[in-house]
């Protein structure tokens, strides 16, 4: 699925990024330990976090993912924006929580791989 | 009873025992035992010689633990482990306790919450004769609202030190919760615990890199005091001399 369709129908704020839109989306993962997570995501995910410090951009990048959802409504530090920008990662943000989300994601087929 | 600032004031460089991460009975999770006459204590009979007073996101045991340290030298550097809105915790040194309590301020501030003493433990000032002087109700446990990047500068403007806690744990080390130090954060080294052997700590943790690392004991117990300490070379047990040390200026350096 095209990261633009899946913004457009779960209604995400586009934060930053806005060049990366048409990247393609395989999978999804939640984490907030950042070690964990470039440990174990997988690529062209998206991933869904309340981490808004700007190394969330260098995972993203290091695992090749197609944006990060800072979930809770929280917003990113202005770093991150400026570093997601620059990278071509798109920062999305979603008001609830990265469970109400996943779940959503998940029902929709995100991540189910290709069909049988 | 020694009279530290005379013997020091010869500027010959001396190697000192140094343990710049000791809690107190004020942090939730630090023994009731730990009162800053027994720290001091404890300290002298560790042969420590110079030690520093982190307590969570609170320093309010500092000038007590300063003054009980002046009285049986030794050297005591005032400071606070403040936990990041990322929860990473960063060791914040000072030389003296105008500018720490300065940084509480602030900390305080972005801080919000109150303490449940049944559940994350009680929060005490005590006095030099260890009676509970008040119980702090603020949720020292928890994170403040500043960012990483906000707390180093916070510190740096009070000319304090900054360090990046236990970076080898699993919970709230950068690595652990950032992945990776962001290499325009400007820390003025990073910390090991007691697990991680500062001689192999760059080998074992490549995200280091060539920052000045130290070790400590981060004792929330009486009897872990010392069980990891770093030996410096310097002229004086002092935040001015550490910084040097820490920078590997002058002479002064951090001794592995």
């Amino acid at each position: 699925m095209k990261l633009r369709k899946l913004v457009e129908f779960f209604g995400l704020e586009v934060a930053a990024g806005v060049k990366g839109l048409d990247r393609e989306v395989k999978g999804g993962y939640c984490g907030d330990l950042l070690s964990e997570v470039m440990a174990n995501a997988p690529l062209n995910c998206v991933w869904l976090t309340v981490q808004g410090h700007q190394n969330i951009v260098a995972v993203a990048v290091l695992r090749e993912m197609a944006a990060v959802v800072v979930t809770g409504g929280r917003s990113p530090d202005a770093e991150t924006l400026a570093k997601a920008d620059q990278e071509g990662i798109p920062i999305l943000r979603w008001p609830q929580s990265a469970f109400e989300l996943a779940g959503r994601l998940y029902t929709a087929s995100v991540g189910a791989g290709p069909p049988a | 009873m020694t009279q530290p600032s005379k013997v020091w004031e010869d500027g010959l460089l001396r190697e000192f025992k140094a343990d710049l991460h000791i809690h107190t009975c004020l942090s939730p999770c630090g023994d009731w035992e730990m009162t800053p006459r027994r720290i001091i204590r404890q300290s002298l009979a560790a042969g420590l010689e110079l030690i520093a007073i982190c307590d969570h996101n609170t320093c309010e045991n500092a000038a007590v633990t300063l003054q009980e340290g002046r009285r049986h030298g030794v050297a005591v550097l005032p400071g606070m482990e403040v936990c990041s809105r990322e929860e990473v915790h960063l060791l914040a040194l000072f030389g003296n306790m105008e500018h720490v309590l300065d940084l509480q301020s602030v900390v305080y501030a972005h801080l919000t919450g109150e303490n449940r003493a049944d559940v994350f433990g009680y929060q005490i000032i005590a006095d030099e004769t260890d009676h509970v002087l008040a119980e702090n109700r603020r949720l020292l446990i928890g994170a403040t609202g500043l960012s990483l990047e906000q707390i180093v500068s916070h510190t740096h403007a009070r000319r304090g030190l900054a360090l990046c806690s236990h970076v080898d744990r699993p919970a709230n080390g950068i690595l652990s919760q950032l992945g990776l130090i962001p290499p325009d954060l400007e820390v003025d080294g990073v910390e090991v615990s007691h697990r991680t052997p500062l001689a192999t700590a760059r080998q074992a943790l490549p995200g280091i890199g060539s920052r000045p690392c130290v070790t400590s004991s981060d004792a929330h117990f009486l009897a872990d005091i010392g069980r990891a300490h770093t030996v410096l070379r310097m002229a004086a047990p002092t935040l001015e001399e550490l910084a040097l040390a820490l920078r590997g200026e002058f002479g002064r350096e951090i001794l592995i």
